[in-house]
């Protein structure tokens, strides 16, 4: 853990993990992979997002539900800090990756994305060869003989299960697969630097149903190795993947009439989906209402 | 095939239906926009055929007579018969060199900078206006900043009236529009295309490097060449940098004395001085330079299409 702390915070280490307090972090194991306490994000002076408080576990399934506009894509920019490219994007709270605050001062955000990968709504493969869009992640990391990276290909894409459909074409451009293909192949770019959660935002929002289902079938697979958290619209995909989901809404402030995010509940997937404890919980669930 | 009751629209039978679905009603405004706006695109193009036409016409005598000693000649406005070109294309790639090498890059590390670094401050914002605006200044104003700055200030290093000192000037003149194309081009680019970089873990740098500049690299290349073209033909800010209008004389210089000291001219330079003079010799003399000046813009013109569709089959 101290060695993680460091990692994160390249610069002035020694200062930071007095100011990061690693000491309860590394002497415990009941650490969850993210931590979010007090959590708001904002966008200007418009609030998305606020008091989300939340423990999510590894090797599991996290999935977060809610109507639009409800703050759960802003919830996870946060933990692979991509809300930074956001130029008026702002973080209240905090929000710990084992322990360590990301929004510290000190954490470098290439490092925090080098753990925690990203994969987004609309399939975004580089303009490149499938090999290049693979390669390109481990190359960062230093990897430049050909056999390692040929190796680290084709175990990312037989993880994502696309290497039985592309392994003639490797230097053939990634732009000619297909919607499910190509998302497949960004989660296997995300494998391939081997990070310690993948995050999906919406992933099979823009796929056919078989090629989501490719998709489901695929994250069943990859949980052992990774912790996951989705981002769906989609409740029946929630309840089909995830063991836990957090449900979140949107509250209207009577006097600015504007919307505000909330995470309204956050329990075991069967739990959510069978008796929650919130009204409106079952009502969305249900399908009473979002 | 009848229709029993008249329908929504009023139509009572099948043959009026039929009337009424055939066309009753014809798009006139429609057509006659059409109209306008094909005339409008043949009077364009009227003009420019008309203007190669009356060019190839005037430079006849030249083209049919003596267009390789035209060629092979210098500058001389003095004597129509002895009067040529290759100081003045000479000059022009020359410059054209200098502003490739001076303005490209200073220009599209700008717009890198302004694209990817600067973000949405105020100063950022007011910079970009002010990249605009300068890209509307008046060449004539540029030449007066180069006669300043390149040719007086900085004459120790440019030798003063050079070629150096015209090339510095239109690299000057064409730098806001580099800025702006390659600005345009870098924000064309998705920016899921730097998410999926910045989401493996890449360096923002790493990401446009990699990725981003890559992606826009045909649109920059297209710009940037365009730019070059305007630079070619560019005469007012030379002349007032030091352009030789009258007659050039090279003598046995050296290339290299020529460039650091040595006077220069261009195509449009050597138009100009060419167009001042009276008698049908002497405008056939500028029908034939104006017409080789067209061909080198086509070239390097043709030169942005070729680079930009052999980046673009990259992918």
């Amino acid at each position: 853990m101290p060695e993680l702390a460091s990692a994160l915070t390249p610069l002035r280490s020694s200062e930071n993990s007095r100011k990061v307090n690693m000491t309860e972090a590394a002497e415990t194991d009941q650490v969850p992979v993210f931590r979010t306490r007090g959590l708001a994000v904002y966008y200007g002076d418009f609030r998305a997002v606020r008091d989300v408080n939340l423990d999510v576990r590894g090797q599991e399934i996290t999935a977060f539900i809610g109507p639009s506009g409800c703050g759960k894509s802003t919830v996870l920019r946060c933990f692979d800090r991509m809300n930074d490219l956001i130029p008026s994007a702002r973080v209240e709270g905090s929000v710990e990756y084992h322990g360590i605050n990301l929004y510290d001062k000190a954490v470098d955000a290439v490092e925090v994305r080098r753990r925690v990968g990203m994969v987004f709504q609309k399939p975004n493969p580089f303009p490149k060869s499938i090999y290049d869009n693979l390669a390109f992640g481990p190359r960062l990391n230093g990897i430049k003989k050909k056999n390692e990276l040929d190796e680290i290909v084709e175990s990312s894409l037989k993880r994502a299960a696309l290497w039985d459909e592309v392994k003639d074409r490797l230097k053939a451009s990634a732009m000619g697969l297909s919607g499910g293909q190509q998302q497949r192949l960004c989660i296997a770019r995300c494998i391939a630097v081997e990070p310690d959660v993948i995050l999906m935002d919406e992933p099979c929002s823009a796929l056919d149903p078989i090629a989501t289902a490719r998709i489901e079938d695929l994250m069943q697979e990859i949980k052992r190795d990774f912790t996951i958290i989705i981002v769906t619209h989609n409740m029946q995909q929630a309840a089909r993947v995830s063991d836990r989901t957090a449900f979140f809404t949107t509250e209207v402030n009577n006097e600015s009439d504007r919307r505000t995010g909330v995470l309204v509940e956050f329990d075991l997937t069967q739990k959510m989906f069978s008796r929650p404890s919130d009204e409106r919980t079952e009502a969305y669930v249900t399908g009473r209402f979002g | 095939m009848s229709i029993a009751t008249p329908d929504r629209f009023g139509a009572q039978s099948a043959a009026s239906l039929t009337e009424r679905l055939t066309g009753a009603r014809r798009d006139v405004r429609g057509r006659i926009v059409e109209w306008i706006l094909l005339s409008a695109l043949g009077l364009s193009l009227l003009i420019l055929v008309a203007l190669v036409v009356n060019l190839v016409d005037r430079a006849w005598p030249v083209l049919d007579g003596r267009l390789g000693d035209f060629l092979s000649s210098g500058l001389d406005a003095s004597n129509a018969a002895e009067a040529g070109v290759w100081q003045a294309i000479r000059g022009t790639l020359t410059l054209a060199i200098i502003v490739a090498i001076v303005a490209f890059p200073l220009g599209i590390a700008c717009a890198i900078y302004l694209e990817e670094y600067a973000g949405q401050s105020r100063i950022a914002r007011l910079i970009r206006i002010n990249v605009r605006n300068l890209a509307g200044v008046p060449s004539i104003v540029y030449g007066i900043l180069g006669l300043t700055i390149f040719v007086k200030f900085a004459g120790g290093l440019t030798g003063g009236r050079t070629v150096i000192a015209g090339g510095l000037t239109l690299a000057t003149l064409v730098l806001p529009v580099v800025i702006i194309t390659a600005s345009e081009a870098l924000r064309a680019v998705p920016q899921s295309i730097r998410e999926g970089a910045l989401g493996v873990g890449a360096t923002k740098w790493e990401a446009v490097r990699s990725h981003v500049l890559p992606s826009a690299a045909p649109g920059i290349l297209t710009g940037t060449v365009l730019a070059l073209s305007r630079a070619a033909g560019e005469a007012a800010p030379l002349l007032l940098v030091g352009g030789i209008t009258g007659l050039l004389r090279t003598g046995n210089q050296s290339i290299w004395q020529q460039i650091t000291e040595g006077g220069f001219t261009s195509m449009p330079v050597a138009i100009f001085s060419y167009a001042r003079q009276t008698g049908a010799d002497f405008q056939a003399v500028t029908g034939a330079a104006s017409l080789i000046l067209l061909v080198l813009v086509i070239i390097i013109n043709g030169l942005a299409i070729w680079l930009r569709n052999r980046f673009e089959s990259r992918w």
